[in-house]
């Protein structure tokens, strides 16, 4: 049976500040080695100073993940040298001592099939290694602390998967979780990042390293499974080892050193005294905790008759789901919610168009209104979304800017009516032939107004007029 | 205007307007250039102390405020960060290092217009007991410069014995301001763990050892307590002492306390003019009103054993990152790669470092950690269960500071295990996170004998109030220079 388990490192981009330090914790944009200070690039005589927020959002994390979360946490020093780790030593969490990181024993459910957390931690992130040229043919690599100390979450799942294709839902669902709970930015570089390990029936089991992006996940493990599965039919041993993903040749390549080989010497952190998690703060955390993307979207279904597909969309995505939770009201929830998956979609799929968007719940709630109200037909609205997301001007201005005022006036649409037949006397004759081609005509009659005629109006004067 | 003057004296005189700072300050720094040659306290000297001294009488003359130092002068062992000046840790892999921040501590000195006139000589990032381990030479006894000053804060212990400052900084990871402070015969204090910042001290060994004010009388040790002591945001193990002022009630004598002799600190290896000063102590002790019982804490046996395994574990990875890479000395890297670099680079750390990286990386690794590092960490907690429960009975704890006299330089240079030994007395405070202090008691043969007194957690009070009433009983000779 094949078995894959994960170790999924988050950032927690949203935190102000670096876990030992008060340097920016999103080191992005950052010209290198300016995000940093003595904590952080460990210079002697440095100390670390916890920053508490961090352990409220890995808590939060936790509780999301259905994990328990202990009364008191320890942390580690973990012992090795490389040249992307100021100290030398890595501050993270372990639980050889007793359950002492942030959380354990956690479960999530992926299309029905149960995968296991093993632990949470919470650890800085090392600092990040620039090859000059490729990785292995470079004389020079460049180091950039900007990224030391950023708060890093390392959630270990249990061997539970089955295939890759499990493994991507759970990302998939992972990454909207930690979004929706306000903690992360899983869509920045480098923001999410996971290793992998993999064994098929009668085999060892091997690591997979230096994984870049969830894509290549797929494929690294993709790639692991036909290679065990290739050694077993030809009957040779697979040995447990760690690989590394090779980017460039899209094949896994055997690490030189061993990872049980390592030695790194673990021991407490004297400098970070235990931290305790009293009850009243997990209890005010778990109050304070957004609201799940399943509940969103049940929640979504019941209360305003929202087909399921739209409350999925709706839902998985926290940019649309906050945007729902300010824009609608009781009466207008099924627009909004319709404007936001039809039309919007296509303005705002990207994070850069988000950030330059300039629409705001107010002009989604005003634009349902108009349409609720008549005041402009749903076939203008896609235009209005259009250009409030580029101008942000609101729903009015454009209206009447744009002259897209909805046609409800008998006598105007009675007139560009003539003008149609006048001009259409073939289809006219058609029509009264067959009157379900009648659409035709209500076409060009919401041509020549723009399509600001009332589109129910036009058919029902068309009908009278023609006598079919 | 006389050096010797304590520091309270000191602030008194100025005061009164008996001399400038800068007359103060300058006369140091003769004294500093007549006589460091020879005792070597110094790594190096403020070159700015007399422009500073100047900016602070002139701010005096202006009536501007002005802080409780009022200039004194005071030297400050080189593995504690003051801002923009060399900070060696005695070693050849900072050689070249300028901290660019202040220690906790320094930044409250400085804010008290107190005046930091030199960096102290100490053994390789403090590991040591004698100063030979510098990367620099050693610092010489001033009370008989053939013999070691104690250490690891030897330069320290000198400065303030021979009169090249007021006061002084030190840090006490196993003894290290308490044994060079008994050798040079000053006061010396180890605070609470927690009691005062560790923020700019360049660790060894972090989670037992602390900083601690050296000082020629009890009060002036008292005095620097409260200007260091107390909760710091960058150093999350402080620990909130609301701002005690260990001045206040000092003279309030030890009538009705209760001392405990600690019997394994007195037993054999301990020499016996040591032997024969403690006892005198005690009858002082007694005279004053306390009664002394002895103690027995079957934990300290293995003490030693605990305090080598547990340092050289945290120095391991402490001392990781000198790797040059960041800061350091000047090297050439042509023709090595990240590996051979590092082994190369730091083949620079001297021979007790290098000794102890060696324990450091064995004793906490997997498969030897259980026979010794968790060991270590269980004898730890055992003696600390021990030492409160003994605190149950008594309210302080006495032994001699060192438990032979001060020696000759080279005498155990060679011989490890007896340099360890030489902790023996002093490791208990630091394993057990308890505050001890060094006083000052006698003088044999012209080599000075100091007596420990070890009190309960965050008892610092009632600890300068017996070191205070020890000091009243003496009366020592004036250091010949």
């Amino acid at each position: 049976m094949t078995k894959i388990g994960l170790e999924i490192h988050c950032q927690l981009t949203k935190l102000e500040s670096k876990l030992f330090c008060s340097c920016k914790a999103d080191y992005r944009g950052f010209e290198p080695n300016t995000n940093i200070c003595p904590v952080c690039v460990g210079l002697p005589g440095s100390l670390p100073r916890l920053n508490k927020k961090a352990i409220e959002k890995a808590t939060v994390i936790a509780m999301a993940l259905n994990c328990q979360t202990p009364p008191k946490i320890a942390f580690f020093r973990k012992n090795y040298f490389y040249p992307d780790l100021p100290k030398n030593f890595q501050i993270t969490q372990l639980n050889i001592y007793g359950p002492t990181s942030i959380g354990q024993e956690g479960k999530i459910s992926v299309e029905g099939k149960e995968i296991r957390i093993r632990r949470i931690q919470l650890e800085e992130d090392p600092g990040r290694l620039i090859y000059e040229g490729s990785s292995e043919r470079t004389q020079i690599t460049l180091v950039d602390y900007n990224r030391a100390g950023t708060p890093l979450v390392e959630i270990v799942t249990e061997p539970d998967f089955e295939n890759p294709k499990q493994v991507r839902l759970f990302l998939n669902i992972l990454s909207d979780l930690l979004e929706n709970l306000g903690v992360s930015d899983p869509s920045l570089e480098g923001a999410m990042r996971a290793d992998a390990n993999v064994s098929i029936e009668g085999g060892s089991k091997v690591e997979i390293k230096n994984i870049n992006s969830f894509y290549d996940l797929e494929k690294a493990l993709q790639f692991e499974l036909t290679r065990q599965q290739s050694l077993a039919e030809r009957k040779i041993e697979i040995i447990q080892e760690t690989r590394h993903w090779d980017d460039r040749r899209k094949i896994t390549i055997s690490a030189r050193s061993k990872e049980g080989e390592e030695d790194y010497r673990y021991f407490l952190e004297g400098d970070i005294p235990w931290v305790m998690i009293a009850p009243q703060v997990v209890s005010r955390l778990k109050k304070d905790m957004p609201e799940s993307i399943s509940s969103k979207r049940e929640r979504y279904i019941k209360n305003f008759d929202i087909p399921t597909q739209v409350a999925d969309v709706l839902s998985s995505d926290k940019f649309y789901s906050d945007l729902f939770e300010q824009a609608h009201s009781e009466k207008n929830a099924k627009e909004v919610a319709n404007l936001i998956t039809t039309d919007l979609m296509g303005f705002v799929d990207t994070k850069e168009k988000r950030k330059e968007s300039k629409l705001n719940a107010k002009h989604l709630s005003d634009l349902a209104n108009s349409i609720i109200e008549n005041k402009i037909t749903r076939n203008s609205s896609k235009t209005v979304l259009q250009t409030i997301v580029k101008t942000g001007k609101s729903v009015p201005q454009i209206i009447s800017e744009l002259d897209l005022g909805h046609v409800s006036d008998e006598k105007e649409i009675t007139m560009v009516i003539d003008e149609v037949i006048k001009e259409e006397s073939k289809a006219v004759d058609e029509a009264k032939q067959k009157p379900e081609t009648i659409n035709y005509l209500v076409g060009k009659v919401m041509k020549k107004t723009k399509g600001k005629a009332d589109a129910t109006l036009t058919l029902e004067l068309l009908k009278k007029r023609l006598n079919c | 205007m006389n050096l010797s003057i304590s520091a309270l004296e000191y602030i008194d005189a100025i005061k009164n307007g008996d001399f400038t700072i800068e007359e103060f300050v300058s006369k140091t720094l003769d004294h500093i250039k007549k006589v460091d040659g020879k005792l070597h306290a110094y790594l190096s000297v403020n070159e700015k102390a007399l422009d500073q001294a100047k900016e602070l009488d002139k701010k005096r003359k202006a009536k501007e405020k002005i802080g409780s130092c009022i200039g004194m002068p005071i030297a400050v062992k080189d593995n504690i960060c003051v801002k923009d000046t060399k900070t060696t840790c005695a070693s050849k892999m900072l050689e070249k290092y300028v901290a660019p921040f202040d220690a906790t501590v320094i930044a409250r000195l400085r804010k008290q217009d107190a005046l930091f006139i030199g960096k102290t000589n100490l053994d390789e990032f403090a590991m040591g007991t004698t100063t030979e381990f510098s990367a620099y030479g050693p610092s010489k006894n001033p009370w008989n410069t053939q013999y070691v000053p104690g250490g690891s804060s030897g330069g320290s212990a000198v400065a303030v014995s021979a009169l090249e400052s007021i006061a002084s900084l030190g840090s006490d990871t196993g003894g290290s301001v308490r044994n060079p402070a008994s050798f040079c015969s000053i006061v010396g204090l180890k605070p609470t763990y927690g009691l005062v910042s560790r923020y700019g001290l360049i660790s060894y060994a972090n989670s037992i050892e602390q900083i601690g004010p050296m000082a020629r009388t009890v009060k002036d040790t008292a005095f620097l307590l409260n200007i260091i002591s107390g909760i710091d945001p960058n150093d999350n193990t402080t620990i909130d002492n609301h701002g005690e002022d260990y001045l206040k009630d000092i003279e309030a004598g030890i009538d009705g306390k209760k001392i405990g002799i600690i019997s394994e600190m007195v037993g054999k290896g301990t020499d016996k003019e040591v032997s024969s000063a403690t006892k005198k102590a005690l009858s002082k002790f007694e005279s004053l009103g306390a009664k002394c019982e002895e103690i027995s804490l079957d934990m300290i046996d293995y003490s030693v054993a605990s305090y080598y395994t547990i340092t050289s574990t945290e120095a391991g990875s402490n001392l990781a990152r000198y790797d040059n890479l960041r800061y350091g000395f000047d090297f050439d890297l042509e023709g090595y790669e990240f590996n051979s670099y590092i082994a190369k680079t730091r083949k620079n750390f001297g021979p007790e470092v290098t000794r102890r990286l060696i324990i450091g990386g064995f004793v906490p690794s997997a498969g030897h950690a259980g026979r010794y590092f968790l060991k270590a960490l269980k004898v730890k907690s055992r003696l600390t269960k021990e030492i409160n429960s003994a605190f149950k009975k008594v309210d302080f704890l006495v032994a001699p500071t060192v438990p032979i006299l001060p020696f000759k330089f080279g005498e155990k240079l060679d011989d490890p295990v007896a340099m360890f030994l030489i902790d023996f007395n002093t490791v208990t405070a630091n394993l057990t996170g308890k505050p001890a202090i060094s006083v000052p008691f006698e003088m044999s043969n012209g080599l000075p004998i100091g007596i420990q007194i070890i009190a309960d957690s965050m008892q610092e009070k009632s600890l300068f109030q017996a070191a205070y009433a020890l000091e009243s009983t003496t009366n020592l000779p004036k250091v010949p220079l």
